[in-house]
């Protein structure tokens, strides 16, 4: 048996099978036992160098790939930047032909625009992983939802999850409609068609306008966070309207099965997308999510960054 | 790779022999089992320190609290190979002033030593940490030694040795292994 | 000087001709068509197993001049246009400066005055600086030479600007050519919409708001009387509105690339290739099914290669920032009998009506090309067996941007004559 990644780079769920979750998730929960020790950190990656090449602000990933880079010993450097200044400064390409040039083991990519991991990796020989691209994926996210619903579920296979809101606009989506159909959940998108995609068909989910309707089969509601920043080109008319259709709130809590959970990737719009009581509720897994970011992020560094020359070794 | 056993150095009784008296010797050298923990490294060790607590009992009446460290997430060669299977390490005592006996199956190198002994010291810090092997089987490249060992046994460098253990294996013996077909 | 092309197998539907014979030209004129045919003094070329067709012509290409020379220069855009087996190309006014005076027009074929022999037909810009609002001088760029009118890349948004336009422009002979899209519906969309835009994570580009532009685009062809061409028509339902409005007998035209023929956007993927970033976007297989169907029932009238140098700095941009576009003047030629004419599903005489005739139908300031005694000597000559490798090497243009590069494909232009001036001669542009 070998406990290798089928791919070097994580830049969407196609890098990885349904082998490749479970290793990832059961190395997770290894980790996990270590973010409960006094001594926080293991000199696994000790003298390997990952950059979180961050070109959009995104302040709760990028500490969270930064802890969890921390706590392995790995060396990590932020490179920061906002996406205009690459448009207008130097392109992608240079950023990336200047970072290989400082030869890293790894880089977290997390860009405004879809396909810059894949950039990336083309100009750079060391590992991917994609912090985020666009409205396209964000597999690190699909992977905690993925390990927190199993920690608090048992299991991973038959759930029924309603992915509720702007799955247009939502590289959180991107990557967890593909990933719970690779680890035998059900995925329901839930939204009005403005906030589906072109073409909702081809993503193998079942696709709802009524939140009410399907909300019975639930086993998790993962709720979308609403973009208040792009609310003139919304498919909705108003919040208020928004919250009422496609909110969770105590209500709907009450009408869903007993041991329904909640998810929500955070930042959280208390009242719009979740109602504050529910955001609180003990079924809510939101702050657990968190913690299991930092786990699941380590996971995934440790299989990409170790045995890496095994080929040689064996 | 292939490998055929040159010698059989230890069978079940040799080997139940061995860990009672190591379970002596542990208490006598430490007066008791006061403060004492078992901490074994998975897999074999892990199993040979709940039977080391087992035969403690046995002697002294006392439960003495028993651990399983995972060392994979500490190895000095994590950049060449990934273990097949990482486990929890799982030490559910407090570390802080105790002695804890770090128990394995074969001594070698003594690297695993060297991070079992990185492991531990992240939960806290004890107060002596010692060592009891089943095989200690030479060729140290650090400054590590046994404080209890059930068996030496010299081996050429190429060879192997193969710990068989009831819990993961059916049965208890420790062979000597040798490549196949030779040179 | 004498030129004599021996045993081609020349190919006009115009002149009805599809026989082997030999072509004398003299003085840049078609002199002499026959079997065995001599000239005392002079060239021969052996055309034996090759094509002779009427000199092909682009209606759409972009050069860069002025403005982005780094990307292409008449000059270049010339080279490129011979290599390719073009003897006539109609440059866009989307420059740097956009041309929407008379000036610019002349200072155009000033440029194009190099010495080679490839035919340049500028197209001017519609409205002032393609802003879609103010009317250009179409009655002087027309006199300085303008055969067309365009805001090319852009699209006139208000309908009664385009109205006015379009009831100026008709006093002219001139065409006026339509990039048909609705800003406010395409957005900020780089892919087709629909199942690629969904799997890649990019902006949609929906069919409607190409074809909302081309049923008004026809609708004010009725009401002004105009003649109309429609650019790069890329869907199948602007394909049949076209048919429609031929049917109605309107004035209306239309041309098709050969990347929306030979791609769809299944052909993009997750390496996000820029080379394949288009205005409009790839379509679907289906569409490109219908844009075959109707060149073939005539609705189509000619194949255009919205040649679109870009430098290779910006088109290795992230796909949402790279410019749209793809060099097409060297590769449809060859594209077009690999994909078409080799495996049997259309003629050479086809080929000659959607590259020579059909696009000078479409602009009547074209002269008419024909291979007849007395027209003149500009003809392209094809090697249907010939094997092209598209590398960034192989190109002579400045830029190498082509949604085909790696492809193998199938016979290439040997010669370009223009009235009996060498372009292309032996698969090489000749150097002048």
């Amino acid at each position: 048996m070998t406990a290798m990644l089928s791919s070097r780079h994580l830049m969407t769920m196609d890098d990885v099978t349904a082998d490749d979750i479970a290793l990832i998730l059961d190395t997770a929960e290894s980790f996990a036992e270590v973010n409960e020790r006094r001594i926080k950190k293991l000199p696994t990656l000790r003298g390997r160098t990952v950059i979180n090449l961050f070109l959009e602000p995104s302040t709760r990933t990028r500490m969270s790939f930064e802890i969890a880079a921390k706590r392995l010993s790995a060396d990590g450097v932020n490179f920061t930047a906002s996406s205009s200044a690459t448009v207008k400064g130097e392109s992608l390409r240079d950023t990336a032909a200047t970072l290989a040039a400082m030869s890293c083991d790894l880089v977290i990519v997390r860009h405004k625009y879809a396909g810059a991991p894949q950039i990336i990796a083309e100009m750079m020989d060391c590992s991917v992983v994609n912090g985020g691209d666009g409205v396209h994926e964000h597999p690190t996210q699909a992977l905690l939802d993925l390990y927190t619903m199993r920690q608090n579920l048992g299991h991973l296979e038959g759930l029924t999850v309603g992915i509720v809101g702007d799955i247009a606009h939502s590289r959180v989506a991107g990557s967890l409609v593909p990933a719970l159909r690779k680890v035998g959940a059900t995925p329901i998108i839930i939204a009005p068609p403005t906030l589906l995609p072109a073409r909702p068909d081809i993503l193998g989910a079942e696709v709802a306008y009524d939140f009410d309707q399907v909300l019975p089969r639930l086993d998790v509601a993962y709720m979308l966070r609403i973009q208040m920043e792009r609310f003139d080109e919304a498919g909705f008319p108003s919040l208020r309207e928004y919250a009422r259709l496609y909110g969770m709130n105590m209500k709907r809590l009450s009408a869903a099965k007993p041991e329904l959970v909640i998810m929500h990737p955070g930042p959280m719009n208390r009242g719009v997308e979740i109602s504050s009581d529910v955001a609180d509720h003990a079924r809510s897994l939101v702050l657990g999510q968190v913690e299991s970011g930092v786990a699941v992020r380590m996971a995934v560094m440790y299989l990409l960054l170790g045995g890496a020359d095994s080929g040689a070794a064996a | 790779m292939a490998y055929r056993t040159k010698a059989e150095v230890m069978d079940s009784v040799a080997i139940d022999r061995a860990l009672t008296r190591i379970a002596h010797e542990v208490l006598e050298a430490n007066k008791g089992c006061e403060g004492l923990a078992l901490a074994g490294i998975v897999t074999r060790g892990a199993h040979l320190a709940v039977r080391l607590a087992e035969r403690i009992r046995a002697i002294e009446g006392v439960a003495v609290p028993v651990g399983s460290i995972d060392i994979s997430f500490y190895r000095d060669d994590v950049a060449t190979r990934l273990a097949p299977e990482v486990r929890r390490t799982d030490i559910p005592f407090d570390v802080e002033g105790r002695t804890i006996v770090v128990v394995d199956d074969v001594l070698f190198t003594g690297r695993t030593i060297r991070a079992a002994m990185d492991a531990i010291m992240d939960y806290g810090r004890p107060r002596t940490i010692q060592l009891a092997v089943l095989v200690d089987r030479g060729h140290r490249e650090l400054p590590i030694r046994a404080d209890y060992v059930g068996k030496n046994v010299p081996t050429a460098g190429r060879e192997r040795v193969k710990v068989s253990l009831s819990e993961t294996d059916g049965r208890d013996s420790v062979e000597i292994l040798e490549q196949d077909g030779g040179e | 000087m004498a030129l004599l092309l021996k045993g081609g197998r020349l190919v006009d539907p115009a002149a009805g001709l599809d026989t082997v014979a030999d072509v004398v030209i003299r003085d840049g004129v078609i002199v002499e068509i026959g079997e065995d045919l001599t000239i005392p003094k002079g060239v021969t070329i052996e055309c034996a197993e090759k094509v002779v067709l009427p000199g092909l012509v682009d209606l759409h290409v972009h050069l860069r001049e002025p403005g982005r020379e780094d990307e292409e220069t008449v000059s270049s855009g010339k080279r490129a246009a011979a290599h390719g087996g073009f003897a006539g190309i109609c440059p866009m006014p989307n420059t740097e400066p956009v041309a929407d005076e008379g000036s610019a027009i002349t200072a155009l074929m000033d440029l194009a005055d190099d010495g080679f022999p490839v035919q340049v037909f500028p197209v001017g810009a519609m409205t002032v600086k393609q802003a879609g609002e103010l009317m250009a001088e179409i009655g002087d760029m027309h006199h300085a030479g303008a055969v067309a009118f365009s805001d090319d890349g852009r699209c006139v948004q208000d309908s009664g600007v385009m109205r006015r336009v379009m009831d100026y422009a008709k006093m002219f002979p001139v065409t006026l050519m339509s990039h048909c899209q609705d800003d406010a519906l395409a957005g900020r969309g780089v892919v087709n919409e629909g199942v690629v835009s969904t799997r890649l994570g990019l902006p949609g580009y929906p069919a409607a708001a190409e074809e909302i532009m081309i049923a008004r685009d026809i609708a004010l062809c009725e009401l002004t009387g105009c003649r109309v061409h429609v650019q790069h028509v890329s869907t199948a339902r602007g394909v049949e509105l076209i048919r429609v409005a031929k049917a109605a007998g309107l004035p209306v035209t239309c041309e098709v690339t050969p990347h929306h023929l030979f791609l769809d956007e299944d052909m993009l993927d997750l390496t996000y290739d820029t080379n394949r970033k288009m205005n409009p976007p790839l379509r679907t297989a289906a569409d490109r099914e219908a844009l075959l169907d109707g060149l073939v029932d005539g609705t189509v009238d000619a194949i255009a290669t919205d040649h679109a140098p870009h430098a290779a700095h910006e088109k290795q941009l992230e796909f949402e920032l790279a410019p749209f576009g793809t060099t097409g003047l060297e590769t449809a030629l060859s594209l077009v009998n690999t994909h078409l004419v080799a495996c049997g599903r259309v003629t050479w005489s086809q080929v000659a009506q959607w590259m020579c005739h059909g696009p000078r139908s479409c602009v009547p300031l074209i002269p008419e090309q024909r291979i007849e005694v007395g027209r003149p000597g500009t003809l392209t000559i094809v090697d249907p067996e010939a094997r092209v490798e598209v590398t960034r090497e192989w190109f002579v243009g400045t830029s190498r941007n082509s949604a085909f590069l790696g492809a193998k494909l199938l016979g290439k232009a040997t010669e370009v004559l223009v009235d009996g001036e060498w372009a292309l001669k032996g698969g090489k542009v000749v150097e002048r």
